[in-house]
């Protein structure tokens, strides 16, 4: 009986209240890091879609010399969107 | 505890033991007739046991705040040496020469390594009894052969992780920096065990054997970081 | 080249699952510490990182050792990906620890605790990574001598636990660390769930961070091959493997 009472007494640090404080925290700090990266990773992708274009555009400009068929735009029209 | 490196008759070939005692020679003779690494050691660490009497703003120390102090010391004063470890080779070609040669690389390692223990243990000698001098409360005198067999162990890792790390930090540009920042991490578990196995012998009653399970663990790690760094070696010295 | 970008769709799905179950089962299914109350619930999120973040570095050894097998670059991308989610991780265990120890002893930062200790040794060591990386400018050097940082590295993690457990003294209560071995039914359904979605998660990552690091690489190729040496601008000095 004294065994449990004993038990009982060494309860958490702080009153419940304040606990939950601290779980959401740690929590919170999980789901803002994955966010953080996710963030990044989509500056990343915009940085490779205007690296794309560029590369479409170059190469079109060097194509574009010795032909004189814009290709840009019909190939739009060939690709389906799915 | 000098086992396993350039025993001539691990089916290795003399010619392995011929070019670590060669090169080991070579290096010791360069500290003999140059001798800027080993005074540098040596006055760091007695200049470093005076710093840390007035830090502490203690008459003696002992036991565990000893060891501590004592062993980390040594550590610090051994990342001073491994700054200079290969800077001759690198500047001066070696590192070509050694490579042209018909020679196991991993020979250059062993005898690194093995002159940077010899640093460690020269600097002990003068180190050690400096520190039972100036900071230490106990006699030595008892557990003395304990204690020099623990800091043969420390010595071992020192010389091993510091050669690897010295090679690594030698062909980067921020040389004199990578070298104690990778160095000092991975030295910590061997310094764990080697401030915990001398704690007991500098107490005031302390007794005579360090404790087994740190001797254990110091052991495992000198053979464990011997092998590897050996296994890898090769890997830095390709061109 | 190996597309990464396959089958990723459905295990972020998978994760994503695996995540929500896990914190469902967390703090809806789990039974409250008797010791420790509510704030035992962060050892679902601390321990689950601890475990994957070492993992990660190991496994970025491992890959390392491959590299310096094969010679194949692929690898120390690989191993540098490892490697580096692994970073992401620990200083997510690290936050994660710290905010358990304040809950729990009122102190940010508690030397007792074998994991966190051991940890902050580890950290302290991969932290070396990219600054080593970063000061050798030849890429093929880079390359073979950040992967043996990484084997050595990768060998010192289980010797370093191993040391830092030991250190411990035995009086002192390990209270922010609940074993296998204790953990009655529920609650360790509800790690094991845990842990495998934050396990999820960091495969999920790496392969990613490596489609990502793979089509960046093959767009320079195509441009590169395209238009010449000279219309591909050179990287910006950075410690990743281009």
């Amino acid at each position: 009986m004294s065994g449990l009472v004993l038990h009982i007494a060494v309860a958490p640090a702080l009153p419940l209240h304040a606990a939950g404080k601290y779980v959401a925290g740690a929590y919170i700090v999980f789901v803002a890091i994955l966010l953080i990266y996710v963030g990044i990773m989509a500056t990343r992708l915009g940085r490779m879609e205007r690296e794309l274009d560029e590369l479409r555009r170059d190469v079109l400009a060097r194509r574009g010399d010795a032909d004189d068929n814009p290709a840009g735009e019909s190939d739009r029209e060939h690709e389906t969107v799915a | 505890m000098r086992d396993g490196r350039g025993g001539g008759g691990d089916g290795r070939g003399p010619g392995t033991w011929r070019t670590v005692v060669t090169v080991l020679r070579k290096d010791l003779l360069l500290e003999l007739r140059g001798l800027d690494t080993l005074p540098a050691m040596i006055l760091f660490s007695i200049v470093t046991f005076v710093i840390f009497h007035f830090g502490l703003n203690q008459e003696t120390i002992a036991g565990q705040e000893a060891a501590g102090v004592l062993t980390v010391t040594l550590l610090f004063a051994s990342m001073l040496g491994i700054n200079r470890l290969f800077v001759a080779e690198r500047e001066q070609g070696g590192f070509d020469g050694f490579l042209l040669a018909p020679v196991d690389r991993s020979a250059l390692l062993i005898a690194k390594a093995t002159a940077l223990f010899l640093f460690l243990v020269v600097l002990e000698v003068i180190a050690v009894p400096a520190f039972a001098l100036l900071l230490l409360g106990p006699s030595l005198g008892p557990p003395l052969p304990g204690l020099l067999a623990m800091l043969a162990l420390g010595d071992v890792a020192f010389a091993v992780i510091g050669t690897l790390v010295s090679a690594i930090a030698v062909q980067t540009r921020a040389r004199d920096l990578i070298g104690p920042i990778v160095g000092l991490p991975l030295l910590l578990p061997a310094l764990i065990a080697l401030a915990r196995g001398i704690g007991p012998l500098l107490a005031a009653h302390g007794s005579g054997t360090p404790p087994g399970k740190w001797v254990a663990i110091l052991a495992l790690y000198d053979v464990v970081f011997a092998l590897l760094s050996y296994a890898v070696f090769d890997f830095l010295l390709e061109d | 080249m190996t597309t990464y970008g396959r089958g990723l769709r459905g295990l972020s799905l998978l994760t994503v699952l695996t995540i929500t179950v896990a914190f469902v089962l967390v703090f809806f299914y789990a039974p409250l510490d008797a010791n420790q109350g509510f704030i035992q619930k962060i050892f679902y999120l601390h321990v689950p990182l601890a475990i994957t973040a070492l993992c990660g570095f190991v496994f970025g050894g491992l890959l390392a050792v491959m590299y310096l097998r094969t010679g194949e670059r692929k690898w120390d991308i690989r191993s540098y990906v490892a490697i580096h989610m692994a970073l992401i991780f620990g200083v997510g265990t690290l936050l994660t620890g710290t905010i358990w120890a304040k809950a729990s002893w009122g102190h940010w930062w508690v030397w007792s605790d074998p994991t966190l200790t051991s940890f902050l040794i580890v950290m302290l060591l991969f932290a070396t990574y990219q600054p080593l990386r970063f000061s050798i400018e030849d890429p093929e050097r880079q390359s073979r001598y950040a992967s043996v940082f990484a084997v050595v590295a990768g060998a010192f993690v289980p010797l370093n636990f191993l040391a830092v457990r030991l250190a411990q003294p035995y009086v002192h209560p390990r209270v922010l660390t609940l074993t296998g071995g204790n953990l009655p039914g529920p609650m360790r359904l509800t790690f094991v769930v845990a842990w495998l979605g934050i396990a999820l998660l960091y495969v999920t990552l790496w392969k990613y961070e490596m489609a990502a690091k793979s089509t960046r690489m093959q767009v320079r190729a195509l441009r590169r091959a395209l238009l010449g040496e000279d219309a591909v601008a050179p990287l910006k000095r950075s410690a990743a493997p281009s």
